[in-house]
């Protein structure tokens, strides 16, 4: 059972923030937390991928005749680093979009607590 | 050459022309508007010959940079996919259309990022629909949902914050689906559909299947607004400008669920989903649920497009439950309600747009028969998306409502049937009674006797035989082609979607 817990521990740690992610998005009151809760997310998710690909006593992919050169088992798979340097940049453009956004729904209603917003939202 | 590139030509077409807006407005802004629509023509003349070559000589696969699939990126045309896509830009072209004789009122002065971003969603759909390959499907959908949420916060000062939601809800379920892909591929080490469904037999058994498959399916849902978690739809809808609520309502959530039978029908085996983990039972018992809830909740709305928002939800939820009955008559159902929705949906938001263009606004309670008056074709169009929508025969609501129906029936479920049968009644219910003010009730101030005020006058003199054709036709077009559509539904389901019926349906 301790090592079912200890065996995973990156795992663990990434459900942890999965969950802290959520927290923040479900729970946070203001939009630029919710953002912040949506960032945690979406790096947990990264580092799946990346904790997927580790692998004790191997190497980097690159062809080298000193670790045992055409021997498969001996690398590291790259493609999750590769799929996750994709994931990455969809990530930064998704916070750009949602800080124009917070930053449109700043101007017109001078708030971003999600409560006194949707108040105003009412109002006008 | 071009002939063998076919199938990546739409979304690489697509996003140069994207691209390239920005490039040539720099001087006259006014350049945006033609390039987009020329895309949109080319990109539905592509289309519409893929799918030709499709049905006449099977499907077409084109293999990223020379590289052979399972590692290099494949796209795949095959007659689901290659009939979704058509479908998708022949709508696409008409609204955008429609949106020339708007002059881009509600978008002033940013004309040219928003043609921009129409062509990048729409680039992000048809790549979603061509490719073969699952991680490929991830990029394009946050393609398709970037542009998506710039759409619909360009619109009114609320538009932002329905964005906003959307946002969190969509990368909500983008990452979903990422975390669930990232299972199936720590189990089969493969990214391309046909590949994984070859290896998932040799790794039967395995829980993590089921994990990866009901984060994907999750994932998914809140993209095409199944019914809990449909939250996002009704204020994104109301709020975005009236192109996007026209272009998203019947593009954006087809898409997802498009990805959705792909992936439970393509990628998983039928007897997975529907006996081993039976989640084809549970999005057939949520789209029940959604068809009667997003009928009774469009009932209570005041506003047309908040209307037309919930009656979406019901509406998805009809592909849900065709998705979700997992038969072949339900499958068709499914398929076939992808395209009718498209053009109903699309007709009746083309509607809101011009009634909104005319009079300002587009509350149901203040419409009255002096709208008729003046926009004679446009309420026509209404009038006939509207009985589609119902189910009326010979318009194509009813066909795919009635494989839905043979398909519950052959199932053996009766109460999935009383649903499509109250929901029919509800969707009579609310449509009628927009009907009922525009055709029957008389203008206000004619019933009281007495003079209209003055600025009523006025307005209505100057909008008397004044329906645009750039803002009617495209309406007609939609709406009357339903009729076309419902007529020739024997040849569409024999011809294109009886050919992809899933192995082991």
């Amino acid at each position: 059972m301790t090592d079912f817990f200890l065996g995973h521990y990156a795992y663990w740690a990434i459900i942890f923030l999965l969950i802290l992610g959520l927290y923040g998005m479900i729970f946070k009151n203001n939009l630029a937390k919710k953002l912040i809760g949506m960032t945690i997310f979406q790096v947990a998710i990264i580092m799946f991928y990346v904790a997927s690909a580790v692998k004790w006593a191997a190497t980097v992919p690159v062809l080298d005749p000193l670790t045992g050169a055409a021997d498969a088992a001996k690398y590291i798979s790259p493609l999750q680093h590769c799929l996750m340097l994709t994931a990455i940049v969809v990530g930064v453009a998704t916070s750009g979009v949602a800080f124009s956004l917070v930053i449109a729904i700043y101007r017109h209603y001078k708030t971003l607590d999600e409560s006194i917003l949707m108040k105003r939202m009412k109002s006008s | 050459m071009i002939i063998q590139n076919s199938p990546a030509l739409v979304p690489l077409l697509l996003l140069a022309a994207a691209i390239s807006i920005p490039v040539l407005a720099i001087r006259k802004t006014r350049v945006a508007y033609p390039v987009a629509v020329a895309a949109s023509l080319f990109s539905v003349m592509i289309s519409a010959y893929n799918m030709i070559r499709v049905w006449e000589s099977g499907p077409l696969t084109y293999h990223f940079g020379g590289w052979f699939p399972p590692i290099g990126i494949e796209y795949v045309l095959d007659s689901l996919s290659a009939f979704i896509a058509l479908v998708v830009n022949v709508v696409a072209f008409v609204v955008l259309c429609h949106a020339g004789g708007l002059k881009g009122e509600e978008i002033s002065g940013k004309s040219v990022p928003y043609y921009s971003l129409v062509l990048l969603f729409l680039c992000g759909a048809n790549g979603i629909i061509v490719t073969g390959d699952l991680f490929n499907l991830y990029v394009f959908l946050e393609i398709f949902s970037l542009s998506m949420y710039g759409l619909i916060g360009i619109g009114e000062k609320r538009a932002p914050v329905a964005a906003f939601r959307y946002l969190i809800m969509g990368t909500v379920g983008a990452s979903f689906y990422l975390l669930g892909l990232g299972f199936l591929y720590i189990i089969t080490g493969s990214l391309n559909m046909a590949d994984v469904r070859n290896i998932l037999p040799l790794v039967q058994g395995n829980p993590a299947i089921a994990a990866a498959l009901s984060l994907m399916v999750i994932g998914m849902g809140i993209k095409m607004a199944i019914f809990p978690l449909h939250g996002w739809l009704p204020d994104a809808y109301t709020y975005a400008p009236s192109t996007t609520s026209a272009l998203v309502a019947p593009i954006g959530t087809k898409v997802a669920a498009y990805v959705i039978i792909r992936i439970l029908f393509f990628v998983f085996d039928i007897k997975f989903v529907s006996h081993t983990w039976p989640i084809t039972d549970l999005i057939a018992w949520l789209a029940a649920i959604g068809i009667i809830y997003g009928s009774v909740m469009a009932m209570a709305q005041n506003e047309l497009k908040r209307m037309l928002a919930y009656s979406s939800v019901a509406q998805i939820g009809y592909i849900g439950l065709g998705i979700g009955l997992a038969n072949p008559l339900g499958y068709i159902g499914a398929v076939l309600h992808i395209l009718n929705h498209a053009f109903m949906k699309g007709a009746l938001f083309l509607v809101a747009a011009n009634i909104r263009k005319n009079s300002g606004h587009s509350d149901i309670s203040k419409l009255d028969a002096s709208y008729r008056k003046k926009l004679p074709w446009s309420m026509a169009a209404f009038t006939l998306a509207a009985l589609s929508m119902i189910g009326l025969p010979p318009t194509a609501g009813f066909f795919s409502k009635w494989y839905l129906a043979l398909g519950a029936i052959d199932k053996g479920n009766w109460v999935f049937l009383a649903v499509i049968l109250i929901s029919s009644l509800l969707n009579a219910v609310y449509f009628f009674r927009i009907l009922e003010k525009v055709y029957l009730v008389p203008p206000p101030a004619q019933k009281a006797g007495e003079d209209l005020p003055p600025e009523t006058k006025e307005r209505e003199g100057s909008l008397i035989g004044e329906e645009k054709y750039s803002l009617m036709i495209p309406a007609v077009v939609l709406s009357f082609s339903l009729l076309l559509l419902g007529l020739l539904n024997a040849n569409i389901v024999k011809g294109i979607i009886q050919r992809i019926i899933p192995l082991g349906m």
